[in-house]
């Protein structure tokens, strides 16, 4: 199965710009579905950033983030061609993990 | 001692001393842990439903609204399920951002740990149930920044 995560990280002198999207329900636990039952609540709690063995953002989400994540943000240090590592778990323990070359 | 008397005092005198020492220790701790600065998914303040009291669970401390955090939301939102904000700010040593919906079931929506070396700016979408305020609060160097804006939602974003 390809990856659920997109990530562009993208250097330009010293900050690397990194930009993800991430493919999730983010069910909410109050929709009903078509039989009127309500969708337990399934979404990503956290979502982590590495670079060079460090964490360099860090998100912790509840169910009001929007289906299919994206999130941008900035940091400094890192060169092309590094690696940027993206992870994260969900409230039922799922996770998945990616590696991206910083371009 | 000469004066037992005196002695007697100094006891009672270092005895509440010590007391008020313990109580000021204890405040602290008596706090809420404050979430974003340690490593721990904030369970409990995702869990909280006003905004005062998620804002309470995560940092224990009052925001002040500081025009040096500049928060980016439309003025209306067409789809509630999906509402671009995001938030820079020019205050130094900035540790954690964090975004609230107020008439959200549930007001805090994200909450981002900025370790040092990255720059205190993030983007993101998110849900937003009806037309209520939008609140970024930074924490930075040990205090809380926030700016508010109101985004009207025309179709909710919590379905149902």
């Amino acid at each position: 199965m390809a990856s659920s995560i997109r990530v562009r990280a993208t250097a330009n002198g010293d900050i690397t710009e990194v930009q993800a999207l991430i493919q999730h329900p983010m069910d909410t636990g109050f929709v009903k579905d078509a039989k009127g039952e309500l969708i337990p609540a399934h979404f990503i709690q956290e979502l982590k950033f590495e670079y060079n063995g460090k964490d360099v953002f860090v998100a912790d989400w509840g169910t009001a983030v929007s289906k299919d994540p994206y999130v941008k943000f900035s940091f400094k240090g890192a060169k092309k061609g590094d690696d940027l590592k993206v992870s994260w778990t969900d409230n039922k323990g799922a996770s998945d993990t990616t590696t991206a070359k910083i371009s | 001692m000469h004066n037992p008397a005196l002695a007697t005092r100094r006891l009672i005198l270092q005895g509440a001393a010590s007391v008020a020492l313990l109580g000021l220790g204890n405040l602290p701790f008596a706090a809420p842990a404050r979430a974003a600065a340690n490593d721990k998914y904030p369970e409990e303040a995702f869990k909280q439903k006003s905004e005062a009291e998620a804002i309470k669970a995560l940092y224990g401390k009052n925001a002040e609204p500081s025009d040096k955090v500049k928060l980016d939301a439309p003025e209306i939102a067409e789809n509630g399920g999906v509402v671009p904000i995001s938030v820079t700010t020019t205050l130094d040593k900035v540790t954690s951002i964090s975004f609230f919906v107020a008439e959200n079931p549930n007001a805090l929506a994200a909450s981002y740990r900025i370790p040092d070396g990255t720059v205190a700016s993030v983007a993101n979408r998110l849900k937003m149930a009806k037309t209520t305020n939008v609140t970024a609060i930074v924490e930075a160097n040990g205090k809380l920044y926030s700016a508010t804006k109101e985004v009207k939602v025309t179709v909710g974003g919590c379905g149902g």
